[in-house]
């Protein structure tokens, strides 16, 4: 008998319990509970975010698969599609850092190859609390580990992402990992389980009682006995993906088979049930015949683990011992565990009882969808209103301090860890605005970013969401890239709280409307509600994935400055904008006032001439302005550069000067050209209806900095390098 | 010439390899499988970069017991040129064709970045094309690249001139910060006293097109292929 807390102890509502009792039209099984609580999670069935979400462009004449399948697809053109996604493993990265980032690069890396595409990068967006507290470091240390350890030995190349560091992360870190990969056109696998009779195969690792429930765990809040969770992340095996890796692109290269989905979250049970549904078909299998790593589990612990590596096949009929042989070459196990049934049912049997006999629609498709309450933000008022602190004194030690702060400080530390050049494409290192790959045999290059500015978001949820559109974009740009298109991870708090929803409504609203103005379809992506301990909720935090191409890979451009002697050039406007801004933080810890604003008009056009004046090849360097503003992006160009080569600058704006050397007004990139270039460039920009002014030249070893003549700012290239450098790896030497 | 590169489960840098031996030199490559028994015929057998057994163990060291390894062994004995690259260095050391061992690197971190080692002996066929002392821009992706060796052997190698590649800064000294992973007297490659097997930890197919970063690493393979030219 299910009771009341039977229920409860689910995460499913009474209501929610009554529609599972009228859908298959008596009480479920302790399985078939098990099934439904899974499947109409938060983290699976999108209950309570699909009502905004639909508010995001999916379409558009490259897109080959939007959002639904393991991952989005679009075509680039000559025979090729890429095939991408992003996805976030919070929860279990703060119960296990190490195996729960782990873990997430496995899954992200098999929704990529289950598609039939080699995953050719990885990049990962990460936020963890401030590295003053052991228990961050201790984190932030697992998480990166984890990450390294899986895809290095995957041998897929991590090359970019982010990292953030924020109070509201202390006790809900953030780990969002994007994968992508490449594959011909014609080879695309879909999750199918077609043809009556056809045999559904289990390929992969033994199931054990790990991760029993994970997906339930990511649809709760975190409270005290959180420790106690620990037994519900996977341990990972890259080694064993790896085989399934190479096994699978093996069967999908010759077509040998109809339909394959990866075992992730809701393991046997999602992939099972969404095949079927998919298909309009049903699936029968015997779990007799699941290979198992311990004794004694039962029917609802098969069903609900959560053990990593394993996959779903639904093979030709006639192809069955091909099949098999080609996972006995990897040393793999393909069983046939089971058939396709044009029942519409999910039919479990269990040492020759059924275990479960329910409708696939049913847990798929009819899971009740919410249109939760929204409540604005009390905050939100408190934020508004703030005086402007005096202009500091000493703009040497301020500039010193940003370069310092974590958020901006160098991330070697973290970089060098993953192997960020296995298949030999990476072209741009990381640390650069965006990664870039070659694609082999063509001219063609690809470029990818993953961003968001919580802080931004938190101060207003529709401008942060646009931001972060606008700046992926723009980050693209800089490397000389058109965006294609988008994935997105949006990481909230409690969505039954009604404030965190009216965020997760705006942050939306503001994306679609960003995404919708560049032309850039979202094919897919990640909701990661209940980011909350003990109550308190994350900033809202929406990770924008942005995907591009350049005409020409050898015409992508870097941050660094090349040479001495050439002309800056600042593209876009300064405006008198200091709000959400790092230096508020850093030099008098206020995080108020709105956000930097944004116009999408502008930001285009200003993509629209750095992509013209690069492919024209004026451009020797571009970098975003963004965190720390304008002083920060001229020293980082500074310190990519072999010879530190330094800068003068003379800013004449009428403007309160600490706005104008470290606001983060959007839309402004700053770039280098040759001297002989910078009437081409000039006029170019006046032509694209941009501003562009010449603001210095590089020049020295030393940058220097002066607002209306007086000398605001200078020091050695070298020291600031210095402090950026060693800002990360000093804290963790002391661990 | 013809190339063999071999594949084990794990590997992760055969394709990378093959593309630059293939498409980049155009040298006829193929691939040997870990299960095979034979060798197809080549001159030269490249044991790539990777994991090959996931190296939950030392790595390299379930490498070792692969059926075809046999036949590297043999093929080694009668003077065949060998190439390991990363793992494939390990896996070397494992089988005992170089001398030494791997320890987790000094800072217990895996390390992936473009590093500068020297070239101590230049009249090697791995090695003939480089200036003496000339210093490689070449990157390195590897947590077991500290080499150990007692100091009984450190000197025997060193007196054999089997030093080929040490870590050095990049004005070409051997500096203790320059010595990235805490390798014994700073050594990124060795070779055999027979002069057909190397080994080294950076990874010279990562640094064959100028549009990767460097193309330094070509001196390895352009070596390879010319001294076979003229045997």
């Amino acid at each position: 008998m299910i009771d009341r807390k039977t229920i409860a102890d689910h995460n499913l509502t009474l209501e929610e319990y009554k529609r599972i009792v009228e859908l298959i039209g008596r009480e479920p099984t302790l399985t078939e509970l098990g099934i439904f609580s899974l499947m109409w999670s938060e983290h699976c069935s999108y209950k309570s975010s699909r009502v905004h979400l639909k508010k995001l462009p999916t379409t558009g004449k490259n897109v080959i698969q939007g959002p639904g399948e393991n991952a989005g697809v679009l075509d680039i053109g000559a025979g090729t599609a890429v095939v991408f996604k992003i996805e976030s493993h919070n929860h279990p990265s703060y119960i296990e850092p190490f195996q729960g980032a782990a873990t997430g690069i496995g899954g992200i890396l098999r929704d990529i190859f289950t598609m039939g595409a080699r995953p050719i990068a990885l990049l990962d967006s990460l936020r963890f609390g401030p590295l003053e507290t052991p228990k961050n470091r201790a984190i932030m240390d697992g998480v990166v580990a984890g990450i390294s350890s899986y895809g290095n030995s995957m041998g897929i190349p991590t090359v970019g992402g982010e990292i953030y560091f924020h109070d509201c992360y202390s006790r809900n870190p953030l780990v969002n990992v994007f994968a992508l990969g490449l594959v011909e056109k014609d080879k695309i696998f879909y999750a199918k389980a077609e043809g009556t009779g056809n045999p559904v195969l289990y390929v992969g690792s033994k199931t054990g009682r790990d991760g029993i429930h994970g997906a339930t765990m990511a649809s709760a809040e975190f409270g005290t006995e959180t420790e106690q969770k620990r037994p519900n992340v996977q341990v990972g095996d890259p080694f064993k993906e790896k085989l399934l890796l190479e096994a699978c692109l093996e069967v999908m290269e010759r077509a040998l088979i109809v339909g394959i989905q990866d075992m992730g979250a809701a393991g046997l049970t999602c992939s099972t049930s969404e095949m079927a549904a998919k298909s309009g078909t049903g699936i029968s299998i015997n779990l007799d015949l699941v290979p198992q790593r311990e004794e004694g589990m039962t029917p609802y612990e098969i069903m609900l683990s959560e053990s990593q590596e394993r996959m779903l096949l639904v093979a030709k009929k006639e192809n069955l011992a091909e099949v098999q042989r080609i996972f006995a070459k990897w040393d793999l196990d393909a069983v046939q565990i089971g058939e396709v049934t044009a029942s519409g049912r999910l039919r479990v049997s269990f040492r020759g009882e059924t275990a479960v006999d329910v409708p696939v629609d049913a847990i798929v498709n009819l899971c009740p969808i919410y249109r939760r309450p929204t409540r604005k933000p009390a905050h939100l008022k408190a934020v508004k209103k703030f005086e402007l602190p005096p202009v500091p004194l000493d703009w040497n030690d301020i500039l010193l301090r940003l370069i310092a702060s974590p958020t901006i400080a160098d991330k070697e530390w973290v970089y060098r860890q993953y192997d960020h050049q296995v298949q030999i494409n990476t072209v741009l290192l990381p640390g650069a605005d965006a990664a870039v790959l070659r694609i082999k045999g063509q001219r063609k290059g690809l470029a990818m970013t993953l961003d968001g500015n919580s802080l931004y978001a938190y101060l207003n949820p529709r401008t942060g969401g646009m931001i972060a559109v606008a700046e992926a974009c723009r980050n693209l740009a800089c490397v000389g890239a058109r965006p294609i298109g988008v994935t997105n991870c949006l990481n909230f708090g409690n969505p039954e709280k009604p404030e965190v929803m009216w965020q997760f409504k705006k942050v939306v609203e503001g994306m679609a409307e960003a995404c919708c103005f560049f032309s850039i379809p979202v094919t897919g992506g990640n909701v990661s509600f209940y980011n909350d301990t003990e109550g308190i909720s994350i900033y809202p935090t929406p990770v924008l994935g942005v995907v591009g191409l350049i005409d020409d890979i050898n015409s992508a451009v870097s941050p660094r400055f090349k040479e001495a002697g050439d002309v800056i050039v600042l593209l876009g406007e300064n405006k008198e904008e200091l709000g959400g801004s790092e230096y508020l933080k850093a030099a008098f810890d206020l995080e108020k006032g709105p956000p930097p604003g944004i116009d999408l008009e502008t930001e285009k056009r200003v993509h629209e001439l750095c992509l013209e004046a690069i492919s024209r090849g004026l451009i020797r360097s571009a970098h975003d302005i963004s965190e720390g503003g304008l002083a920060v992006a001229l020293a980082e160009c500074s310190f990519g550069s072999r010879a530190k080569t330094g800068s003068i600058i003379d800013l004449n704006d009428e403007i309160r000067p600490d706005a104008l050397v470290f606001g983060e007004s959007q839309s402004r990139i700053v770039v280098s050209v040759r001297k002989a270039d910078l009437s081409v460039l000039l006029k170019l920009a006046a032509q694209k209806g941009v501003q562009a002014k010449a603001i210095g030249k590089t020049a020295g070893r030393e940058i220097i900095i002066r607002h209306a003549g007086r000398e605001i700012i200078r020091l050695p290239v070298e020291i600031l390098y210095e402090t950026w450098k060693k800002s990360i790896p000093q804290v963790f030497s002391i661990l | 010439m013809r190339f063999g590169v071999v594949i084990f489960p794990g590997s992760n840098c055969d394709y990378d390899t093959f593309f630059v031996l293939k498409e980049v030199l155009r040298q006829d490559t193929t691939f040997l499988w870990h299960k095979d028994h034979f060798l197809k015929n080549v001159d030269c057998v490249v044991l790539p970069g990777g994991f090959s057994y996931g190296d939950y163990l030392r790595s390299g060291a379930i490498a070792k017991f692969s059926p075809l390894m046999r036949e590297v062994g043999e093929f080694a004995a009668k003077g065949g040129i060998v190439l390991g690259i990363c793992n494939g260095f390990q896996v070397l050391l494992e089988l005992g064709l170089l001398p030494g061992a791997m320890l987790r690197n000094k800072n217990l971190k895996f390390l992936c970045e473009f590093v500068h080692v020297r070239v101590e002996n230049a009249q090697t066929r791995f090695t003939h094309k480089a200036r003496p002392r000339q210093v490689l821009r070449i990157p390195i992706a590897h947590f077991d690249g500290n080499y150990f060796a007692p100091p009984e052997l450190l000197r025997k190698i060193e007196k054999n001139n089997q030093v080929m590649l040490r870590y050095v800064d990049e004005k070409g000294e051997a500096t203790e910060e320059a010595n990235i992973n805490g390798s014994a007297a700073s050594i990124a490659g060795l070779i055999n006293k027979g002069g057909n097997v190397m080994g080294l930890m950076p990874h010279p197919e990562r640094a064959s097109e100028a549009l990767l970063g460097s193309t330094d690493g070509r001196v390895i393979f352009a070596s390879i292929i010319e001294k076979f030219k003229h045997d």
